[in-house]
This record gives structure tokens, sequence and C-alpha cells, in this order.
């Protein structure tokens, strides 16, 4: 049986499904349930200074579904906890007490000013908390109060309260980053040269899910008006993923430990941020849809598929997928492969080729012979993939690489050796 | 008012209850919205269903309705009379992927429902407005699915049209001749009702072709003639006992079922039979099960795949404990004392070159009702006298549903085209419907 146990800068868990900072992890209440659920940790709900911020009495939470209502997309306008310091310290005290095993770190957001972050971060400490994280993330609210996302919108302010926070504590220090900003790689560098000891990315991605067409109000609404929120869930896995592979591919932070968050719903999402480098993953919002009882499916698919793929624990799968996160320019321009539909498995659904014939390259019949039939045309495909992905049947039709012959749509050989545009000879740059 | 409980509960209750909103939204969501879908092609008359379905889940009910409407006006009483298992149904890519079509007719039910209690609220709107008055007047006999179809394509080109009808009530065959548990609350009516809002129509009920109006009197008058008149004669059985007490049509019982105020005073039989194998077979025998017979069999003469009511038909005929007989055909009707039936005798058959023979092994079962489902015929005293064109004993058509009379189109079951559906009926009243307008215009 592979070995999920993870150990994160130092900070040890069972398993690598920690809650991320949010709703489900604000009190002890929830997270003895998502303990006893299995989770291999948390990150504590956002603490600030006292007064305790308030929240909204209102809807904090808009959507979006697809088919059948499935929550594919949560935006929420939600700030960080409301509760007071005091009884979030003494909480957090006492579930590490009595959960030693699984891992606890705490995520704080104060005012940009040293003596502040020094003085919160001593009152973590004598929790006995793992570490803490900074949330530089949260682009609602708080950053109107010039925290949150507005501190990691700004590379050299992040730099500065990490620094702060490392001179202060021994605490393993998280930097959570948000992604509503042009490229992630900056603010990354920012966290390493403060010295931090990992990021944590992605928080959620500035949204406004929905307009009421009755009211013309945003949604949430709150007494006719919105806000912007922060969405996450599902939807914004891909930029998450993207994300997380460009720090990881980065020269200068390439070593830097990342916590992946963004849309992780099972274990095969899991799976992807980790192959792309991250050390472990923290999940939000399938939680907020299912219940805890959701990482059971996580632990035991990530289990099942590293046994059949033999992979005995964690670092012999995070960072494998690394490697081939490349840029455009160095593609293989000579790999040529074409759509084959499975006739067996066909439904007559006709998709693919309205879709092909209407935004594509009309490389896919609608009959043959007089009869409803769908072909790929070999001298149209340009191998784009997008019948694939609209197809409702699983592997009806798949991509099938060409090695050899001429390809009938250029009626040029089938090139076997690599050959990027650098040195393509329609490019004015080549290199050779 | 639906009543869902009681000794005749399920002649008052849908078959298939209305979808609520969630259960629309849930099942509009499995459709795929295919190119040049199979189910569009299996509708006779061709309702864009993928765009009604994502109309429904768009949350535009109003709109899937009116895309119903354009190709079908009775596309109400097709959601529930249509044999979508045989048609749309049959053809959803889901039932070959998953043997689960979605449920089409349900949807446009759902549609079409929220539609017609719009249209038959206060701030009533019908779907269409009529195009200006061409001063073309059109007259339809028959106010059944195709001339109410007929009817209302005409109105909206601005024709002014009259329609005759047989019957006390328009509908045809919807008010008198289907399943009351398909068609409960009155809803043929309703929905001539909303056929007829459009304007410009003028019903006149009682009036019969070949006894009130002949078809020299309506070609002198009108511009152009729809006949949609159905069959309108039950083929007589001439099996010894036809005429014994307890035979009956099984039209006839279907019709005074459908017709009556109070079933305890209709007459059933402890044990019924039906003679035939088509959908009026099937809806004679559920509805004798659900007025209280205590055994009910239908026989037919040829095998199972032969029987025109579908494999639902069939199933939903078992599972009201009705008995399905197949390859046997009556020898005679056996009576009893008073003169009154008292059992059938079959003879079972078999089919070979020369087609259906009998065995000579036959059995008596007892009945003290039979019922006759053997099929209809068209009266075609009145169009054969006027030198109509006639081909398998029905109106002969061209495509476009024009007869051999240049003023007179024709549809439904007294066509010779199509089948004997509803939704037949309709197509061909439409397609008549814009062949007249072409000649006329």
């Amino acid at each position: 049986m592979a070995d999920l146990s993870n150990d994160f800068i130092g900070i040890k868990s069972p398993n690598p499904f920690w809650l991320a900072s949010a709703p489900p992890t604000d009190k002890a209440y929830n997270v003895t349930r998502a303990f006893e659920a299995g989770w291999g940790g948390v990150v504590w709900k956002t603490l600030g200074e006292d007064p305790h911020i308030v929240n909204v009495n209102g809807p904090r939470y808009g959507v979006v579904h697809s088919a059948d209502r499935r929550l594919i997309g949560l935006n929420n306008i939600e700030l960080i906890t409301d509760r007071p310091l005091d009884i979030n310290l003494e909480e957090i005290k006492q579930v590490k007490r009595d959960w030693p095993d699984r891992a606890m770190v705490v995520s704080l957001m104060v005012p940009c000013e040293e003596p502040n972050w020094k003085s919160i971060l001593k009152r973590v400490e004598d929790t006995g908390a793992d570490g803490v994280e900074l949330n530089f993330g949260c682009p609602h609210g708080m950053s109107e109060r010039g925290m949150g996302s507005s501190v990691g919108q700004v590379p050299e302010y992040i730099e500065m309260v990490t620094r702060w926070c490392k001179e202060a504590t021994d605490m393993p220090v998280i930097v959570k980053l948000t992604p509503n900003i042009n490229d992630i790689r900056y603010p990354a560098r920012a966290a390493l040269a403060g010295g931090a000891d990992a990021v944590s990315l992605i928080n959620t991605v500035s949204s406004i899910v929905s307009v009421n067409l009755d009211t013309m109000s945003p949604e949430p609404s709150i007494d006719g008006k919105g806000s912007h929120g922060g969405y996450c869930g599902p939807a914004v896995k891909p930029i998450a993923l993207n994300m997380v592979a460009e720090i990881a591919r980065d020269s200068e932070t390439a070593e830097l430990p990342i916590s992946g968050i963004g849309g992780i719903s099972n274990w095969r999402d899991a799976a992807e941020f980790m192959a792309l480098g991250a050390g472990n993953v923290q999940v939000c919002t399938a939680a907020m849809t299912y219940g805890f009882k959701v990482v059971q499916e996580m632990i035991t698919g990530l289990e099942q598929w590293m046994d059949e793929k033999g992979h005995t624990d964690l670092q012999s799968i995070i960072g494998k997928a690394t490697p081939n996160v490349t840029d455009w320019q160095y593609l293989n321009l000579n790999f040529v492969s074409k759509a084959v539909i499975d006739q067996d498995k066909c439904i007559q659904c006709g998709r693919c080729h309205v879709v092909c014939e209407d935004t594509s390259h009309q490389a896919i019949t609608q009959s043959v012979d007089g009869k409803r039939h769908f072909q790929v045309i070999d001298e149209e495909c340009v191998g784009c993939n997008l019948c694939v992905s609209v197809c409702p049947v699983d592997e009806c039709i798949t991509m099938q690489q060409m090695t050899s012959g001429v390809d009938p749509r250029t009626n040029s050989p089938i090139n076997s050796e690599y050959q990027n545009w650098t040195t393509h000879p329609n490019n004015p740059m080549a290199n050779s | 008012m639906q009543q869902e409980t009681g000794p005749f509960a399920g002649l008052e209750t849908d078959l298939h209850p209305p979808l609520d909103g969630h259960e629309a939204s849930v099942e509009a969501d499995r459709c795929y919205f295919c190119y040049d879908a199979p189910c569009v092609t299996a509708c006779p008359t061709g309702i864009d269903i993928p765009l009604f379905i994502r109309q429904i889940q768009t949350g535009n009910p109003s709109g899937s309705a009116k895309t119903i409407f354009d190709e079908n006006i009775l596309g109400g009483m097709c959601a529930r009379v249509c044999p979508t298992e045989t048609l749309c149904e049959q053809a959803c890519v889901r039932q070959t992927a998953e043997n689960k079509p979605v449920s089409i007719g349900a949807l446009q039910r759902y549609a079409t429902d929220h539609a017609l209690r719009n249209e038959l609220s206060e701030s009533k709107t019908h779907p269409y407005q009529r195009a200006k008055p061409t001063g073309k007047k059109v007259c339809v006999i028959g106010a059944g699915p195709s001339g109410l179809s007929c009817a209302h394509r005409l109105a909206r080109y601005g024709h002014a049209v009259t329609i005759f009808d047989a019957g006390d009530k328009p509908g045809g065959l919807n008010e008198y001749g289907i399943a009351s548990y398909k068609t409960t609350n009155n809803f043929a009516q309703e929905e001539v009702e909303f056929v007829l809002g459009i304007g410009g129509i003028t019903l006149q009920t009682g009036v019969r072709l070949g006894v009130d109006l002949s078809l020299q009197e309506v070609t002198d008058q009108y511009d152009a003639v729809f006949l949609g008149v159905g069959l309108d004669s039950v083929n007589k059985s001439n099996i010894t006992g036809s005429e014994l007490t307890g035979v009956a049509d099984a039209v006839e019982f279907i019709a005074a079922l459908r017709q009556s105020q109070d079933y305890s005073s209709l007459s059933i039989g402890r044990r019924v039979v039906v003679i035939g194998g088509g959908m009026t077979a099937i809806d004679a025998a559920v509805q004798a099960s659900m007025l209280g017979a205590e055994d009910v069999m239908i026989a037919y003469r040829r095998p199972r795949e032969k029987m025109n009511a579908s494999v639902y038909e069939q199933q939903l005929a078992q599972t009201h404990g009705v008995k399905i007989k197949h390859s046997v055909r009556p020898v005679k009707i056996i009576a009893g004392d008073d003169n009154a039936v008292a059992g059938v005798e079959l003879e079972y058959t078999t089919e070979g070159e020369g087609g259906l023979s009998g065995t000579d092994e036959s059995f008596v079962e007892n009945a003290d009702q039979v019922l006759m489902a053997i099929g209809q015929a068209f009266d075609a005293d009145a169009a054969e006298s006027f030198g109509l064109a006639l081909s398998n004993k029905r109106v002969s058509v061209d495509a476009d549903r024009k007869t051999s009379h240049e003023k007179i189109w024709a549809g439904g079951d007294c066509i010779d085209a199509g089948e004997d559906l509803t939704v037949w009926a309709v197509q061909d009243g439409k397609l008549a419907a814009e062949s007249i307008h072409r000649s006329l215009t």
C-alpha cells in the first residue's frame, strides 16, 4: 500500500489533504469534524486583530452551475474570521492538543506594520500550531483596507512582511498568493527573497458571479447591491495548475515548496497538482459542496492509483510532470495527430461534426453514402482535439499520432525528428 | 379536478404525471443538443426538440412552447398521446448510449402546459398574431387534430376559416377516442379553446358531411376546402354472435366512457375479451380493467411482433392486469341466457407464406362482454360520389395533402398516407394549410 504520509516543510500529516483557510476551518467544532472524517491537516481560517471584523448578514455566496445544478464555481464575499482572537487561539490550542498527528497551520492577516505581525505571531506560537500562513490573497473586503490581495499584488510588500515574520518566529512560514496579478512568478520570488518556507496558491479570483436580471443587482446581493467576491471551485483549477507549474519550473523558485490550492475536488485533481510540483494540497469548495467525507474518496483514490503505478510515497510523484511543462516555442511542430472516431461507441449526436464544421476545419462528415455517419476526413483534420472535447462519450473519439507515411492534409512526409518554432523556416527570428 | 383515490382513480389520473420545475430541469440537462438531431427527424411534425429542451433548461418555457407550436399547434396533446417510445425517444442518442432516452414527451408537456396555463389565464396572449385578413375563405371539415392544425395555420396567414364538425364537441379523437388517463382534466377542450384563441376561426358543431353539408356546397362557397373527417365507421364484424347483448364496438365503448359524467353508470363485464391488436384495443382493455372488470383479455390474431400497439403499450396493459393472447382469432361468439354473450371461441393461428391460417385447434374463453377493436374505416360515400380519387379505400392525396380536386385538400386518418396517429394528423393539416395558402396568394 502506498504511503500517503506527508512532510511539508517539516509539518507532518498522515495524508497530503489539508483543508484550506476558509469557512470550514473557522471553529473547533468544524475542524474536529474534519479530523474525524480523515483530513490530514487544516489551515485555520484567517485570524485578524481585535476588534474582530464583521461579516454581512445576508448572502455570502454565489455559484456557477453546470448541468444538473452541479456546482462548478463558487464565489464568496465572506471576510476573515469574525470571532474574537482569544477564542480562536484557545480553540486552536485545544484542537492541536487533541489531534497531535494532524497538521495545524494558522492563517494570519493584520495591517502592514511590523509590530502588528510580531504581536500576533507570538500569540500563535503559544497555541502549539505547526506553522503560519500569511494571507496575501483574499481579493475582497480586506483588500480595501490594505490587506489580503492588496499586499499580494505588490512583490515588495510580500518580501517585507515575510521577512518581518521570519525574523519574529521560528514557526515555518507559508505565503499564500493571490492569482489576481499578471505573472505569478514575481510574488513567488518575493516570498522566497523574504525567507518564506513555502508558498500556497491560489487564493480566490476576483469575480462577479452573476447578475439578478429582475433587480439588476450582482449576486450575492446585499440590499440590492453586490461587491466583487473571490471565485473558487472546479472552474479555477486550470488557472491554479498553471500558476503552480510556473513557480515550479522557474529556475529561481524551483526549490520553493508549494502547497497547491484551487478547485481540487478528487484524488485525480490532487495528483495533478502534486505532479506539477505541489508538495501537498489544500481543499475547500469540494468540502463546502459535499461535506468532509469527500476526503475518503481522495485518500483511497490516490492510494489506489499510486499502487497501480508503483509509486510508494508522495515524493515519487511530486514534480514528475514539471519537466514536461515548457514554452510553446519548444513544442514539436513535427508531431502530427488525427482524430479517430470509434464507430462502435458513437451514439450519433453529431456534435463533433457541427463544431468542426461551424467553428473549425470542416474535417468530420455528417453522412456517408447518404446515411448519417460521422467520420474524420484526414485531409482536413489539423488534430485540434475539439471533437474529442465535445463528444459526450468517453473514449469515443481519440487522437492518434501519425508516426510514418504522409500527412494527407499537408502532403508532407511524417518527420520523426523534433523541430520547434525556434528553428522553423517560417520564423523570421529562427536560430538557424 | 384530478381524482387520485376512489374506485375509478386510474381513469382520471395522469398516466404520466406532469414534471415539476425541478424534474424538468434535471431532465432537460440530459439533452445533448445534437446536430441535425435524430429525434427531430423521427418527429412527424419536425419539432426542433433540442432547441425547445434547451429553452426549458435556460428558464424560458414560454419560448420553448413557441418552438413546439411553430411546428405542432397541438403539441400539448401530442405530448400526452404520442407513442414517443417509437418516435422521438426511440431515436434519442441517449437511447443508443444508455437505453434511457431523454423524456422528450414529458418535457414537451412541461413547456406546453406552461404556455396553455398562461394562454388560458386572464391576461391571455395567444402566441401567434393573425396576419392582415386576406379576404379568402377556407372551409375545414372535421375539428379533429388535422382540421384544428390546418385551421390554425390558415388563420395565422389571415384567411377566414370555418370549421364544421359532426360531433357535439370539437376535438375529434382527442375528445372521443383516446384513453381518459392520457388526457385528463378535459384537456382536449382546453386545447381547442387555445387553438381557436388566435381568432378568425368559426366553429360549427353538429354538422355532418353528407347529411347537413355536401362537398358541392362547400367547394362552391369557399376558396378552398380541407377534409379531416377521420374514420367515421367501424369495421363490422361478421363473426357469428356479433349481434349478442354484451358485444360492443371498442371505439364506441371508449367514446361513451370519455363523455361519461358518472363512471358507475357504465356497464362493464366481469370477464371482458377485447378483439384486436392496436392502440384502441389497449385503451379499451386498460380502461375496462380500471372500470372494475375482473379479468380482461386481449385476443390478437397475429404474433406479438405484428401488434400495432407498441411494446410499451402492451406492457402498460399487462401491468394493469390485462392478459394478452397472441395468434388467436375469434371463430364465434357464444350465446348464453337471454341472448347475452357467454364466451368467445378462439382458434390458434399460424402464419405461413400463404398468410394467416387457422390451426383447427380452439378453446373457449368465458366472457360476459366482448369489445371489438378490429379497425375503423373511412366512410367514403360523400367523397366518392363527389368524384374524389381514393386509394386503399381512403382519400388519395399528394405530398402537399392535395386531393384530385383542385379546391380540396385532406389529412388525418381519412387519407391514404402516414400513420393513424394524432401527430401525423397535425402534420397533414399543417402541410395542407401551407399548400392552400400558396394556392390562394
